[in-house]
């Protein structure tokens, strides 16, 4: 599609008016207004199913508003597609980059944009531009560089230069921190304030509270499609924000003391490849005793995954053992983990942890449909599945129409919800959890915090693999660092700060 | 809630959108017609008269919705593990060659024991045809839709062998027409006829069972459990403790068996011998019917019964305003293709409805 390049006229104000949208039986946005000023962050607070997204969607021309209006500089306009948002200097950093993988920087940035040279490849200049853009606004990223050489922080750097390219000068941020370590994400603030200096208007999508009380100027909260209210952020406080986005006060958890258990998984010297077959995990020793929480802290890509993956028997492990309670399971598949005890909760939820179209009622049984309790000879027992799903989903607080309603159509936190009852129905006495807490809304967030404490002090030993630093430290009773394939610090919660740790996750140790 | 809402304008997509496929496939071969001075109104009309407008045309829709609702469960247990089974042709042909040549044999065995025997062979010889490109696709991971189109030519081939030697008749042998077919199966190997002068027969009691019982395979047994949970998400499958090769390999075979009863059920019910060509693209619409059918076996039965009577009613249509031979197949075709090109479109449809349903943050 022909594109005209970079006219965009600065937008230095943006407003939305009153913004109607309605799906089939939810109403996403019903009247939420937002203004933006060139020079100004504006954060968008809201759970999961908020309509933060639907907004935003709306404001970058991926679907049209039913009612209400778009101003830009007083303005009114209407985007049918992304194309005419771009025109009009709107830029949109997407939760999931939209980078062509085997390309270079500079390929992707071309991407989308005619030559200045006609039919011929202007890459060069291209090039010039990327590496005036990034000194500008200190995105330091290699033009020649293939994006899946680079880490998930230089590859944001690149969407962001690539909205800068097309000039925009409104950017929309769609939870930009979520993959980013402590250190990129402090990289991402500096850039984000440079743009702000240089005039340009930022919003902030982000559940993280201190994120947006750390780099916003004004903050506006989304619940249920409505807008609760908008605050300058010197003028409000992290609890206030919190009861706005929830409507009620969270409860903070309380930790008792663990009695030490005996020890439950206990992983020696373990090797694990990586998909490429490189050697990522590189000698991991790690003991969890019964009846605590040991945290797994790391920034992605440290071997993490394929630690959880090699626990679980998804993938071969190279060298070393991993005994649970005494058997040796390191060469044994998954269905045996699972009978000696082993309960596990995939990172990738919707790709390892659950069947899409599957009812509710169908993933419960994922794993133990040919438990005799649910089977006659070759028969599925529907009456004793039926029951025993609608037991989980009640005593879980799963939200779910019905038992036949196709899991997809579920919402992030309550489809993990349901993965962690099936996890937790076995009774287990070790659980592995990845992430079980990313892309879920703070309600069921709390909810799955809550579980695996009580879990925990029901004497389960609980390896709790996360990225959200925070999650952690509220939850683990030890906390160990992962930073290339390796342990490089254990320490107990009580003295664990988040300085230290961020510096052992940055690969910053004696 | 609006779910049911959803759930019925579903339902309507599902079944408006195959329908304007065959409309639009039927009002672009209405344009060739009038390009061949032929009154397409008349031609339909022949089409229509041809398939439901008599006994006996009736009859013949049902002969052949016979074999497509066989060939066509078994592509839709292969389609549900996500593999592709173009290999129904060669899988007919396996379990016909199996089922005529043990009915040779053993005639002499008592009619409802041999009836029986012969149909589980004709499953035997689909299923190791089937079986092939299934191991060969869990072992090695090769691509099932090139190894079951390559066992088809093998079938083809092996049967052409067989009825130009062993298995010629031996009747044609002596009085010197040699033609390529088999000796007359005897007959306590014959399914009865259900209606005097038609060619209707009682295998479609047998589809029509099997239909329920593969329904009931998918839907209430944990292998059938298995084999849905493996096309839909092999890695949560794996997770799951789920061999999702074997379930692959598994759901091929039973296509091929599925298949290869349909080629037994036809030598036993309609030529009561094995001939050349026996299988008259029943391999290949298998596939549509299956599709037009939402993959479901119970919705297989109405989609087999319209390729039946569409086979049925182009013969007539032809004859009636003397289109030549080649309109006729161009015009399935052009079903064919609309049909399967809609079934995409549906989905496309349906995700975009159920898109629209969900709240996005």
């Amino acid at each position: 599609m022909a594109y005209t390049p970079p006219i965009a006229a600065r937008i230095d104000h943006m407003e939305m008016v009153d913004i109607v949208k309605q799906f089939p039986g939810v109403r996403a946005n019903d009247h939420v207004c937002l203004d933006v000023h060139a020079g100004e962050v504006h954060a968008i607070l809201g759970e999961n199913g908020a309509g933060k997204s639907t907004l935003m969607r709306q404001l970058y021309g991926m679907y049209q508003p039913d009612e209400g209006e778009i101003r830009i500089n007083g303005e009114p306009i209407a985007f049918r597609k992304p194309l005419d948002a771009i025109r009009a200097g709107i830029g949109m950093i997407h939760q999931h980059f939209m980078l062509v993988p085997t390309m270079t920087v500079a390929q992707n940035v071309a991407l989308g944009q005619p030559s200045t040279r006609g039919v011929r490849l202007d890459l060069d200049v291209v090039s010039e531009r990327i590496v005036r853009l990034s000194e500008e606004y200190g995105l330091a990223v290699e033009p020649d560089a293939a994006i899946w050489q680079l880490s998930v922080g230089e590859q944001q750097r690149v969407e962001i230069l690539k909205a800068l390219d097309l000039g925009a000068s409104l950017i929309i941020l769609d939870e930009p921190t979520a993959v980013l370590t402590p250190q990129e994400v402090s990289d991402l603030f500096a850039t984000l304030k440079r743009m702000v200096a240089e005039g340009h208007s930022l919003l902030f999508i982000s559940h993280k509270l201190h994120e947006v009380l750390e780099v916003s100027d004004r903050v506006t909260v989304l619940r249920d499609g409505v807008t609760v209210g908008t605050r300058p952020t010197n003028d409000t406080s992290r609890d206030e924000l919190v009861k706005m986005m929830v409507g009620r006060d969270l409860k903070r958890h309380e930790h008792r003391a663990v009695g030490c258990g005996d020890d439950g998984l206990t992983i020696s010297a373990l090797h694990v490849d990586g998909d490429r077959g490189e050697e990522i995990v590189r000698g991991v020793d790690l003991t969890v005793r019964c009846g605590e929480i040991l945290g797994i802290a790391g920034v992605s890509g440290n071997g993490q995954r394929e630690l959880a993956e090699a626990l679980a028997g998804m993938r071969p492990i190279t060298a070393g053992t991993v005994v649970i309670h005494g058997n040796d399971l390191t060469h044994v598949g998954l269905n045996e983990r699972v009978k000696a005890g082993l309960s596990f909760i995939p990172e990738e939820r919707m790709r390892d942890g659950a069947i899409g179209e599957f009812t509710v009622q169908e993933n419960v049984f994922l794993r133990d449909h040919e438990s005799p309790e649910f089977r006659r000879g070759p028969f599925l027992r529907f009456g004793d599945m039926a029951r025993h799903a609608s037991r989980l989903v009640e005593e879980y607080a799963v939200k779910t129409p019905t038992l036949d309603t196709p899991l997809k159509n579920l919402s992030g936190g309550n489809i993990q919800k349901l993965i962690l009852a099936r996890e937790l129905s076995r009774r287990p006495t070790v659980l592995i959890a990845a992430q079980p807490t990313r892309g879920v809304d703070i309600g069921a967030t709390e909810y799955i915090h809550k579980t695996l404490l009580e879990q925990r002090d029901d004497g389960t030993a609980i390896l709790l693999i996360s990225e959200d630093l925070d999650e952690i430290l509220s939850l683990a009773d030890r906390v160990a660092v992962i930073y290339n394939g390796r342990i490089v610090g254990t320490v107990d919660r009580a003295v664990a700060e988040p300085h230290s740790i961020g510096l052992l996750m940055a690969g910053i140790y004696e | 809630m609006k779910r049911g809402d959803n759930d019925a304008k579903e339902f309507g997509i599902r079944l408006l959108v195959p329908t304007g496929g065959v409309a639009s496939a039927l009002f672009i071969s209405a344009l060739f017609l009038i390009l061949l001075d032929a009154n397409p109104v008349a031609a339909y009309g022949a089409m229509l008269r041809g398939a439901v407008g008599s006994t006996f045309g009736l009859t013949q829709t049902l002969v052949k919705a016979t074999p497509l609702l066989l060939v066509g469960l078994g592509i839709c247990i292969a389609f549900r593990a996500r593999c592709i089974n173009i290999g129904g042709r060669g899988q007919m042909i396996a379990g016909a060659l199996l089922a005529t040549s043990f009915a040779l044999r053993f005639g002499a065995w008592p009619r409802p024991v041999l009836i029986a025997t012969l149909i589980i062979m004709g499953f035997v010889g689909g299923a190791v045809w089937g079986f092939l490109p299934g191991f060969l696709k869990a072992r090695f991971a090769v691509n099932e839709i090139l190894t079951t189109i390559m066992m088809n030519s093998i079938a083809l081939q092996l049967m052409n062998f067989l009825l130009q030697g062993p298995l010629m008749d031996p009747a044609g042998i002596e009085a010197g027409t040699f033609l390529a077919q088999s000796a007359r199966l005897p007959e306590a190997a014959r399914l009865a006829r259900l209606v005097p002068r038609t060619l209707l027969h009682s295998g479609i009691f047998v589809s029509l069972a099997m239909a329920v019982v593969v329904y009931v395979f998918l839907w209430r047994t944990t292998l059938g459990y298995r084999v849905r949970a493996t096309g839909l998400n092999p890695h949560a499958s794996r997770y799951s403790g789920i061999n999702v090769s074997i379930h692959q390999a598994l759901s091929l075979t039973l296509a091929g068996g599925l298949a290869g009863m349909a080629g037994a059920i036809e030598v036993m019910g309609v030529h009561y011998r094995l001939v050349e060509e026996f299988t008259s693209g029943y391999g290949f619409t298998g596939i549509v019917a299956a599709l037009l059918g939402w993959l479901h076996p119970l919705g297989l039965i109405p989609a087999s019964l319209f390729f039946g009577g569409l086979l049925i009613g182009a013969d007539t249509m032809q004859r009636a305003v003397q289109v030549p031979s080649a309109l006729v197949n161009a015009i399935l075709g052009l079903v064919v293709l609309f049909v399967s090109s809609s079934a995409v479109w549906t989905q496309q449809w349906i995700r975009r409805i159920r898109a629209r349903g969900e709240v996005s943050s």
